[in-house]
């Protein structure tokens, strides 16, 4: 069940969207979620609808893939609508012992979970279309400026690639841990909050242990291939724009302008 | 020229408590000598905790000795100039091969060691396709090593190390977490760099059967090296392998009952068609 993630999963295909630099991919993706924030009406989300099935169509991943992103996230989706539902003060719809519904509240639990639903789907058209490394070379070289205030920009973008890596290798583990100690009678699914995350403990110790193990392992194999920071590194794949990254900049200025102007409709 | 030259190799991992007084000492190589010339298949054998992977990491300058010295390709490990120098020449493969790749895309990976010592672009390219052609990877060059199998991430983890073009490449037991048919597809891999392309190869292994092929053999217990030879010269002392907890393979050790019940096969057979022969020639 823990598979279903997708995020930071690369998906293969050969497609305009995959070939695109990733610093447009990351700009565009920042731009997809401000608007997400700023739209309030019908008009707008028509707009960031078309804008983001045309991308999805683009980059060739199979729809159902995308969606599968989404089954992970659902309760979060659903206590966020079932607050906005109930919580929200205004005209009163229906009313049954102490809850109320108002028209503000379904307003508002329909904006959020489409909001939350395009989030999702918005960042994995990048995270399925951007190789970690690409996604991190691209941090890296945007926030290239902060070298000068002494951040580690190359480390963090190192660490956050390598961490993109072992995602979906611990979460495999995760499962595997979480069968086998099934198999022995460990129970995960019933009994109260409390009572499940206690259960939980278990599963996380040998989930540390492995992890460090492994970090431990990485860190000699990358040692063993010569890896000494940042400097005096080439690149493989070295980030330049052509073409068609500068039509996809056009693209985004002129979605973000149409978010602006019909945001409000 | 011995591409790796250890002499009197002495490692001890010490542990020290909270205020640094030492609190044991633990001598995992203890006065080691191993000579290997250029381009040989050399294999390293031993039991758990025998001292194999210490010596291995020697030879990457992972670790630094104790005692003794290590010369790699003529340069000092010891030396700390040479570390960046030593690491080209002698590449390695670990066990775990979920451990040591770094990169989600297959090229990337095998891109890596030469980024990180500068190689140019173009460069970079050629030398990722040409080592993923030598391991039989070139087409799965864009896909993800999840999805490969043990023996698939195990061949990338080598043309990672190819795409650096070392002299030598020590792999510390790279197939121990296969299954039969990956252990084959590594070894066939392995052997072709040292045939084709005259890699010097030193594996490390608990398999006898992988070290038939080997140009020479030495066998560790307790830091030591405690036998060396030819495969045939190691394998036919049965009993002195016992002793050091190790194995012989299946064919070799039937021989060797054959040979104690007084029917007159020859010391240390190491394939099935050798023991067949001999049989043969006896039978008449
Ligand atoms: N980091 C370490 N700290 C302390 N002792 C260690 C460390 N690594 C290894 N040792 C000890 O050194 C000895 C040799 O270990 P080494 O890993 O070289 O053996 P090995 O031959 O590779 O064994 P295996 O077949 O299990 O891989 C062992 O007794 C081990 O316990
Ligand atoms: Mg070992």
């Amino acid at each position: 069940m823990l598979r279903d993630i997708t995020i930071g999963q690369y998906y293969p295909a050969d497609s305009v969207i995959h070939k695109l630099d990733p610093r447009v991919k990351l700009f565009g993706t920042l731009i997809y979620v401000i608007s997400l924030f700023c739209i309030k009406g019908v008009v707008g989300f028509v707009v960031a609808t078309f804008f983001m099935a045309g991308m999805i169509a683009l980059s060739k991943v199979p729809f159902k893939f995308m969606v599968k992103g989404l089954k992970p996230i659902m309760i979060l989706m659903l206590i966020t609508a079932l607050f906005n539902l109930f919580l929200t003060p205004g005209d009163v719809l229906v009313s049954f012992w102490v809850l109320e519904i108002t028209k503000e509240g379904v307003q508002n639990a329909v904006l959020m979970t489409i909001r939350l639903i395009y989030l999702i789907l918005g960042t994995s058209v990048m995270t399925l279309t951007t190789t970690p490394n690409q996604l991190t070379d691209g941090l890296e070289k945007s926030l290239r400026p902060l070298n000068k205030i002494k951040v580690p920009v190359h480390a963090i973008a190192m660490m956050m690639s390598i961490a993109l890596r072992f995602i979906p290798i611990l979460i495999e583990e995760t499962d595997k841990i979480m069968k086998a100690q099934m198999a022995r009678g460990a129970d995960f699914e019933n009994g109260n909050m409390l009572k499940r995350i206690k259960n939980m403990i278990p599963l996380l110790v040998p989930l540390f242990v492995s992890a460090f193990r492994r970090a431990d392992d990485l860190a000699m194999a990358m040692e063993a291939r010569c890896y000494s920071g940042g400097a005096g590194r080439t690149k493989m794949k070295p980030l330049t724009y052509v073409k068609r990254d500068y039509i996809a900049y056009a693209v985004i200025i002129v979605y973000l302008l149409l978010s602006l102007l019909c945001g409000r409709i | 020229m011995n591409i790796i030259k250890a002499r009197q190799l002495v490692h001890e991992y010490i542990r020290r408590d909270e205020e640094g007084n030492v609190e044991s000492i633990q001598t995992a190589l203890n006065h080691v000598d191993i000579d290997v010339k250029e381009g040989q298949f050399i294999a390293i054998l031993g039991h758990n905790g025998s001292g194999k992977s210490t010596f291995a990491k020697h030879i990457n300058a992972l670790l630094s000795p104790t005692e003794g010295s290590l010369w790699v390709d003529g340069k000092d490990v010891a030396d700390e100039e040479n570390i960046l120098a030593v690491r080209q020449t002698a590449g390695m493969v670990f066990q775990n091969p979920d451990n040591q790749i770094i990169a989600s895309v297959v090229e990337e990976d095998v891109g890596f060691g030469p980024e990180n010592i500068g190689v140019p672009t173009e460069t970079i390219w050629t030398r990722v396709a040409d080592s993923l052609r030598s391991v039989g990877m070139l087409k799965y060059r864009n896909h993800s090593p999840n999805k490969l199998s043990g023996g698939q991430k195990q061949r990338v983890a080598i043309a990672g190390v190819m795409a650096m073009e070392p002299k030598c490449i020590v792999l510390d037991e790279p197939t121990a977490m296969l299954d039969p048919n990956g252990r084959k597809e590594v070894l066939r891999a392995v052997r072709e760099l040292n045939q084709k392309k005259g890699i010097t190869i030193i594996l490390i292994t608990h398999y006898m059967e992988e070290v038939v092929d080997a140009d020479y053999v030495y066998v560790m217990d307790k830091g030591e090296v405690v036998m060396k030879g030819t495969p045939r010269e190691i394998f036919s002392q049965v009993g002195k392998l016992k002793e050091h907890h190790l194995d012989v393979p299946q064919v070799t050790l039937l021989a060797d009952i054959l040979r104690q019940s007084g029917i007159n096969v020859p010391l240390g057979v190491l394939t099935r068609e050798e023991l067949v022969e001999a049989i043969m020639r006896i039978a008449g």
